[in-house]
């Protein structure tokens, strides 16, 4: 089929080109507008009507903060550890906007002849007649999101201030302990769907009009993984690292500019990664009503389950209060890592005998 | 395609592997370290091995390295601590000679003949890596399995009583 290079048609190359900048740009534009949307939801939630100056309805307000944040005053602080402070926005950015190789947003589409499965990190194998994935797609985002741990870290302690300090340990403890009660609580969905393929398992959800979903076998697995979601990412209600009564601004305080703009994205990226996968994971990924005759309503569904529960979090941050610290630790250790390991032990023995 | 990507990875390994040793502040020979660790686990993908390079970047440089950048941090190594010391110079010159030696000798004088077993990388491409390393682990190696765990319980109960003033 047409011209080949290395041993691959040239249409791989486009389809591969094509997938990965309309993902990252689409993923740009939902983290810049859940900026706006956040504070919008907020305000209206709050009797408040949020940003209105800025367009219609405020709708320019991200571009208006963008711009502000780029021609800021770039500021170093002179005991500061240079490498370290700059490098640390990009260490915690880059992670975040990766993990979106292995997410799968839509079924295979046919282009000129050409078979492209809606996954970045996937081909269609015509001889074979079936998507190959990366094989271990859930445990690569597992990795990169325990590296996203460093950029909050290295800017507490390169930054040289006790707030940034206390925020990026505070950070820390948080996200490793979350980490692992998150990493515990899917362990029952792959139990079940026998694959670590998200692939494979967006498709084992297909079917009964939704009620294949794991959510419904695995209520309390998903739950779990939400909230240890939330509280890995620093999100409201355990948004302690940034907590503004206590430590101005926790491990961003010392940053400006474009470098504080990174953190912000970032950390609404990871919004966007926890939402995707959960909805991957729980609600069925792509799956819905005629999606086998349209392949491109994939996608639309996908991003509506995203911006739900991106929705949910942000309800979640106007509703309820900041935990305390040792409540945090608390739940994180002793309520969801002993529970998600009964439902890992409930798991296996029903599947046992079924 | 292949051997350029690997050159390039290892370009990149050995120069943050050498950025390493050579680095006056800490966390930066310990950031040198973390990306040495992803470049191996580079290596894991290209060698059909997907599963390894997950744990790989998992445990090495989210789980490991952390805590060694924790320690760092809260001992707060002064980065002006870090003397020369001539002899020490000598001294392991010395050593990375002979390990150059040797390292050399096995590489040009050995002939790698590996015998090829039954997983092959089509086998690991339609059953999967994890499966496989999963069937294995609690099949034929179940005891050396159960033996780590043990293992690791016994470090897990003397971690907790290090850190509990009464038990």
């Amino acid at each position: 089929m047409g011209i080949e290079i290395l041993g691959l048609p040239m249409m791989y190359y486009i389809a591969m080109v094509a997938k990965v900048l309309v993902a990252f740009v689409f993923v740009l534009l939902t983290v810049a507008y859940a900026t706006y949307a956040e504070r919008k939801i907020i305000g209206h939630m709050q009797v408040r009507l949020g940003p209105m100056r800025t367009g219609w309805h405020g709708l320019l307000q991200p571009i208006a903060d963008g711009v502000k944040l780029f021609f800021k005053e770039e500021i170093i602080p002179s005991q500061a550890s240079t490498f370290a402070f700059l490098v640390a926005p990009l260490i915690a950015l880059i992670p975040a906007f990766i993990t979106f190789a292995v997410i799968p947003f839509g079924g295979v589409i046919e282009v000129a002849g050409y078979k492209i499965p809606l996954q970045i990190a996937a081909y269609y194998d015509t001889a074979a007649g079936q998507v190959y994935d990366i094989n271990v797609g859930v445990l690569y985002i597992l990795a990169m999101s325990s590296l996203g741990v460093y950029g909050i870290v290295l800017a507490g302690w390169a930054s040289n201030s006790k707030y940034s300090l206390m925020g990026g340990l505070r950070a820390s403890a948080q996200m490793i302990s979350y980490e692992l009660a998150a990493g515990l609580a899917i362990i029952s969905v792959f139990m079940l769907s026998g694959t670590l393929s998200l692939n494979k398992i967006v498709a084992l959800q297909s079917g009964f009009g939704g009620f294949e979903w794991y959510l419904f076998k695995q209520p309390l697995a998903a739950f779990m993984f939400f909230i240890c979601s939330l509280a890995e990412i620093n999100r409201t209600p355990f948004d302690l690292p940034e907590a503004e009564t206590e430590l101005v601004s926790g491990f961003c305080t010392e940053y400006s500019s474009m470098k504080y703009a990174m953190f912000f994205m970032a950390e609404y990226a990871n919004m966007v990664t926890v939402c995707a996968l959960t909805a991957t994971l729980f609600l069925g990924g792509w799956n819905g009503p005629l999606t086998a005759a349209f392949p491109l309503l994939g996608p639309v569904y996908f991003v509506a389950k995203v911006y739900f529960l991106m929705f949910v979090c942000m309800w979640i941050r106007a509703t309820l209060p900041r935990y305390r610290y040792d409540q945090l630790m608390h739940l994180g250790w002793k309520v969801f890592i002993p529970v998600a390991l009964v439902n890992i032990v409930v798991t296996g023995i029903i599947g046992y005998f079924i | 395609m292949e051997t350029l990507f690997f050159l390039i990875i290892s370009f990149v390994a050995i120069i943050s592997a050498i950025l390493v040793v050579t680095c006056k502040n800490p966390i930066n020979s310990a950031l040198s370290l973390i990306m040495t660790f992803f470049c191996l686990a580079t290596y894991y993908v290209m060698l059909d091995a997907p599963f390894m390079a997950a744990v790989q970047v998992m445990v090495y440089a989210g789980a490991i390295m952390v805590l060694m950048v924790f320690t760092i941090m809260l001992l707060n190594i002064r980065v002006d601590a870090s003397k020369k010391h001539s002899h020490k110079i000598v001294f392991s010159s010395i050593i990375g000679f002979f390990t150059f030696v040797n390292l050399a000798y096995v590489l040009f004088k050995s002939r790698v003949a590996v015998p090829t077993g039954p997983y092959s990388a089509d086998m690991i491409k339609q059953v999967g890596h994890t499966e496989l390393i999963g069937k294995e682990m609690f099949t034929n190696f179940l005891l050396p399995f159960e033996i780590t765990s043990i293992l690791l319980l016994v470090a897990i109960v003397g971690a907790v009583i290090l850190a509990k003033k009464k038990i």
